[in-house]
This record gives C-alpha cells, sequence and structure tokens, in this order.
C-alpha cells in the first residue's frame, strides 16, 4: 500500500464516525476485495456446517418417517435420555477421552521437554513423528487389531509370555477400549510432543538464564516460567485432542466390530442403520454439537489467554 | 536449558534412552505390520513372535508365486477388484476435495494474511472452530437434504461435507506460508498499477508455489483419511473410498491377516513416503497453523 493511501486513509480515520467506517469497509477497493475473497469459504461453512446445525436442532423436535413429518416437542430427547445404550456410548467416549488425553498431554510434554535441546538428528525425529499422524485412524485401528489378535499378535504373544492374558486380549468391551486407548495414544502422542514442542522453542533462554542467576531450581524454572509461557501451546493442544477424542468413531468401529459403543457410533448407526429412528440419532447428534461447545467453551475460559494474538 | 552439552554422562545416556524409545515405539507397529504382510503362512505360525527381517524375502525367489517379487498377500488384495475400486475412489474424492480447498482457500488466506478488514479475525476465529466441529453433528440434516438432491451413494455426498472439514487446515497452511513471503513485491506490483486480484495471481501464488504444494499434499492426506462421512454418505463399493472397505477386509479376509496387512500397508505407505519427503514443511506448517492460532 502506497504512503499517500496510508495518509488518506487516516485522515479518514479522523472524521469517521461509525457508519463511514462502516461504509469504509465496502468502498475501499481493497477490503472489498478482501470481502469478495472470504466469500466462498463463507458460503461453505454456511451451507454444509451452520444450516445443517441449525436445520438439526429443528429436526430434533420432529418425528421423520419416510412419508410423515410431525412436531412432537421433546420426545426425541426424553426417547435418547432413557435409552440405555445412548448412556453406554456416552461412558465409553468419557473414558476414552479422559484416559487417552491425561496420557498423550503427559507423555507429549514429557518426550517435548527432553527433545527441547540441539542435538543431531532433531530434523530426523520430527518426520518420524510425524509419520503416525498421516495414517487414516481405520488403517492404524486395523494393524492394532492385527497386533492384538490372539494367534499371529505381537501383543497377545507377548501377553502371553508374560502370563499377564491367556487366551483373547480384546475379549470384552472393557479390553477393547483400552485397546483403542493405547493405540490413541500411539497415534497422537508424537503431534502433541511436536506442538508443545514448539510452543517451548519460543521461550527465549535468557528467561531461564536470569531466573537461574536469581537462583530458581529446575522445579520452579518448570512451574513458574515453562508451564505459564507454554500455555497458548497447551490450550490448542488439549482442545484439539479432547475434542477430537470427543468425536471418536473409526477406531471403535474397527477395533471391535462395531460392537463398542461411541456417541458417534450412536448416531450413525440411528442415521444410516435404522433410519426409522432418524429423529433419535439425530437428538444425539445435537448433543454431541452442544457437549462440544460446552468443552471448548470450558478450556477456553480456563486455559485461554490472548491466545488469539497472531 | 538448551544447547549441546549434558551436565553429565547420566544426562547424556538418559537422554538417548528417551529418544531410542520414542523412535522404536512409534515405528514399530508400521514395522510390525509390514513384515506381517509379507511373511508367508507357515513362517508366521512357526515363529509367532518374530519381530525380526523375515526369513522369507532369503528364499529363491524363483521358487516362490508367479510373480516371484511381489509377496503372496499383495497378490491377493490386487487381485480383488474392490480394492483397486476403492483405491481409485480414494484417489477421486481426495483429489477433487483438495483441488475445492486449495481453489477457494488460497483466496480466503491471501486476504486473511494480508489485507486489514473488519471481519478478519472473526472469520480466522469461526475457520478454527470448524476445525474442532464434531463431523456427526450434521450427517442426519445431510443425509435427509443429500436424498432429497439425489446424490446419496454418489462422490459428491463425501466431496462436498470433506471440503468443508479439510478446510481448516488448508486456510490455516496458506495463510502461514503467504504471511512468510515478504510484502514488497506486492507492493511494487500495486505501485505500478497491479489490483489485489493480479498481485495475488502474478505474485503471491508462484512466489509461495512450495508452500502452496504442502498444503496441498496435507489435504490430500486429510481428505484420503476422512471415514464418516464416507462410511455414512456412500452404500456400494462403486463409489466407496479404501477407508471404507478396508475395515470389511477383516470379515472377507478372516484369517488371511497377511491381505488385511497387506491392504494396511498399501493404504498409508505413499503417505508415509510423502510425509517423509515434505517433513520440514509439514511440520512447520503444522506447528505454525496451530500456534498462530
Amino acid at each position: 500500500m502506497s504512503v499517500a493511501a496510508e495518509a488518506g486513509r487516516a485522515q479518514t480515520t479522523e472524521r469517521a464516525g461509525p457508519w463511514s467506517r462502516v461504509t469504509r469497509e465496502f468502498t475501499d477497493p481493497e477490503k472489498r476485495t478482501a470481502y469478495i475473497m472470504i466469500l466462498p469459504v463463507l458460503l461453505v461453512i454456511l451451507l454444509i456446517a451452520a444450516w445443517p446445525i441449525v436445520y438439526a436442532v429443528y429436526l430434533s423436535f420432529l418425528r421423520i418417517l419416510p412419508t410423515v413429518r410431525e412436531f412432537v416437542g421433546v420426545d426425541n430427547y426424553s426417547a435418547l435420555f432413557t435409552d440405555h445404550t445412548f448412556y453406554q456410548g456416552l461412558l465409553n467416549t468419557t473414558l476414552f477421552t479422559v484416559v487417552s488425553v491425561v496420557l498423550e498431554f503427559a507423555l507429549g510434554l514429557g518426550i517435548a521437554l527432553v527433545l527441547n535441546r540441539g542435538f543431531v538428528g532433531q530434523g530426523a525425529l520430527r518426520a518420524i513423528a510425524i509419520v503416525p499422524w498421516a495414517f487414516p485412524t481405520v488403517v492404524s485401528g486395523i494393524m492394532w487389531r492385527l497386533m492384538y489378535q490372539d494367534q499371529i499378535g505381537i501383543f497377545s504373544y507377548w501377553a502371553e509370555q508374560l502370563g499377564i492374558i491367556s487366551g483373547p486380549v480384546l475379549a470384552s468391551e472393557g479390553s477393547i477400549l483400552v485397546g483403542a486407548i493405547l493405540s490413541d495414544v500411539w497415534k497422537t502422542t508424537p503431534f502433541v510432543a511436536l506442538l508443545l514442542l514448539a510452543g517451548l522453542q519460543v521461550i527465549p533462554a535468557d528467561v531461564y538464564e536470569a531466573s537461574r542467576v536469581d537462583g530458581a531450581t529446575p522445579w520452579q524454572q518448570f512451574t513458574r516460567i515453562t508451564l505459564p509461557l507454554l500455555k497458548p501451546a497447551i490450550l490448542v493442544a488439549l482442545l484439539f485432542r479432547t475434542l477430537d477424542a470427543w468425536r471418536v468413531y473409526d477406531l471403535f468401529w474397527v477395533m471391535s466390530d462395531r460392537q463398542l459403543e461411541s456417541l458417534s457410533t450412536y448416531v450413525f448407526k440411528f442415521v444410516r442403520i435404522s433410519q426409522v429412528n432418524l429423529s433419535v440419532g439425530n437428538a444425539a447428534a445435537v448433543f454431541v454439537f452442544l457437549s462440544s461447545l460446552l468443552i471448548a467453551f470450558l478450556f477456553i475460559r480456563f486455559l485461554g489467554t490472548r491466545a488469539q494474538e497472531a | 536449558m538448551r544447547g549441546k552439552g549434558f551436565k553429565s554422562p547420566l544426562h547424556a545416556v538418559g537422554f538417548y534412552v528417551v529418544v531410542a524409545a520414542f523412535v522404536i515405539i512409534t515405528l514399530f507397529p508400521l514395522w510390525w505390520v509390514l513384515r506381517l504382510s509379507v511373511v508367508d503362512a507357515e513362517e508366521l505360525a512357526a515363529s509367532p513372535g518374530a519381530v525380526g527381517i523375515p526369513e522369507v524375502l532369503f528364499d529363491d525367489p524363483k521358487s516362490k508365486t508367479d510373480n516371484p517379487w511381489l509377496p503372496l498377500s499383495y497378490e491377493t488384495i490386487f487381485a480383488d477388484p474392490n480394492f483397486k475400486r476403492g483405491l481409485t475412489n480414494s484417489v477421486i474424492i481426495a483429489g477433487f476435495t483438495t483441488l475445492f480447498c486449495l481453489a477457494i482457500g488460497s483466496l480466503a488466506a491471501y486476504a486473511l494474511a494480508r489485507i486489514e478488514f473488519f471481519a478478519r479475525r472473526p472469520v480466522l476465529s469461526l475457520v478454527l472452530a470448524i476445525s474442532f466441529f464434531p463431523a456427526v453433528a450434521i450427517i442426519a440434516p445431510l443425509f435427509l437434504q443429500f436424498q432429497g438432491l439425489g446424490i446419496i451413494n454418489t462422490y459428491w455426498a463425501v466431496i462436498i461435507p470433506d471440503v468443508l472439514i479439510a478446510l481448516p487446515l488448508t486456510v490455516y497452511l496458506l495463510v502461514a506460508y503467504f504471511r512468510e513471503l515478504p510484502k514488497d513485491l506486492e507492493e511494487a506490483a500495486k505501485v505500478d498499477g497491479a489490483s489485489t486480484w493480479q498481485a495475488f495471481w502474478r505474485i503471491t501464488i508462484p512466489l509461495s508455489l512450495p508452500g502452496v504444494v504442502t498444503t496441498g499434499l496435507l489435504t490430500f492426506i486429510f481428505a484420503w483419511n476422512e471415514f464418516l462421512f464416507a462410511n455414512t454418505f456412500t452404500l456400494d463399493p462403486t463409489v466407496q473410498p479404501a477407508t471404507v472397505l478396508i475395515p470389511q477386509f477383516a470379515t472377507i479376509y478372516t484369517t488371511d491377516y497377511g491381505a488385511q496387512a497387506a491392504a494396511a500397508i498399501v493404504l498409508t505407505l505413499p503417505l508415509v513416503i510423502l510425509v517423509l519427503l515434505f517433513q520440514k514443511k509439514i511440520v512447520s506448517g503444522l506447528t505454525a497453523g496451530a500456534t498462530t492460532g
């Protein structure tokens, strides 16, 4: 932008009332271009995300059968909240989310702290860390299921040699859940570590230097310097992982031959397999959306700093 | 905290133990499944706990199957017409998703990276919010609408929602790449009378081409890996991508574990190779996308 244009803009700003600010957003040719450029993305978000959500909320108060649609108030929600399978899905999803996110965060932070030093082969290590991220979740589910398989699986072989388990590893819903958590921890811990490592590397070294001069112990450095300064990266990592785990679908689907219920598999079953109950499944979908919103709100409320500062 | 030296030899040993454990644990499942896809049934039965290089590789290749260089498991799955069809469908769906995302995402990313306008920050937040969006929340309304439009069980039914969920990745990566470019050239062009559009198309895009290619690659991987929409909106193997077909292999090739392993390898190895080739850009792009959020 030329100096003259900058000066001209400064002048208009001085005189600008609220209205002229609004009109300037659309009369300034560059700003107008910006709005045209973001228009397609906005349209996609509006048509494929915003509108379906509004429509889903509306539909959740209707009974939908192939031929009839009638208003039934909160019937779908009462059917949902009295369904035993829904609570099973809610419980499994909650356990999966809490355990896997805690493990991934603790391990990821540990790895990031260890790797936060210059050493030969750091680049190669980052490349390796990104490998599991590139796997489709269904494929990593299949790979882990093969490793748990009771005749040829390497895990069941080790478990048997060590005398931990005899017989099939993935025999009960509980063990499938543990298996799914391990697989998820394997797939996403390296990514969490990379995110946190990126956060660690923007902390200037002289902050540590100064605190050492003042006699801070390593533990004090960690709790008073590292953690507070890492907060934005921690927020991003936790928010990403928690909401991603909360919508778990593919992993349960593959690991358990569709037996293990999650919130998302519950919705899917009702939408796709028994369309008679589409309305109830849709009510569950609205529940998933609202609970995700609540999780995001809580994280931002309690961990949020000015993370938006780009 | 950073720096070359270790405080003591013990620290050095501890450090390399952690690094080695990390590398081994991360790569082991890939190695083990690769091994499973290559060994033959006898060797597998004889040594269930083996993790080394399979002995079958040292056998005389001419004593083996019709195609001496291709292990049997790979022959099995490539003889399956549905598997080949699934791979083609995956390429088509992920390819078109990537094209659409790059086309509309690069425009938006340019505006968000370069132009100061009132809606900039709200739009950035909105795009970020989409990456947290639970896809399952919209499958019921989309299913009804796609049914109404008659596009259930077509590529479109998967590409349309895939574009939505891949967009945040595309936009955030491109914003990061566009911001890396110095503004001088664009400004010089504008002084010479170029419009914002010309600056974008003639200068920014050609100069950030490596970034655009990396972004396209990551968007492709993202769409390639998508499962929920594909599993909901496609009904038969003519349009189903490989991610939807492959879980069915567990029931089709019940005891042919090698075939299941080979299918998993075929689906991931190309991605792993791409990721390793572009790792530097990918890591900086992904973490920049997350930390500037």
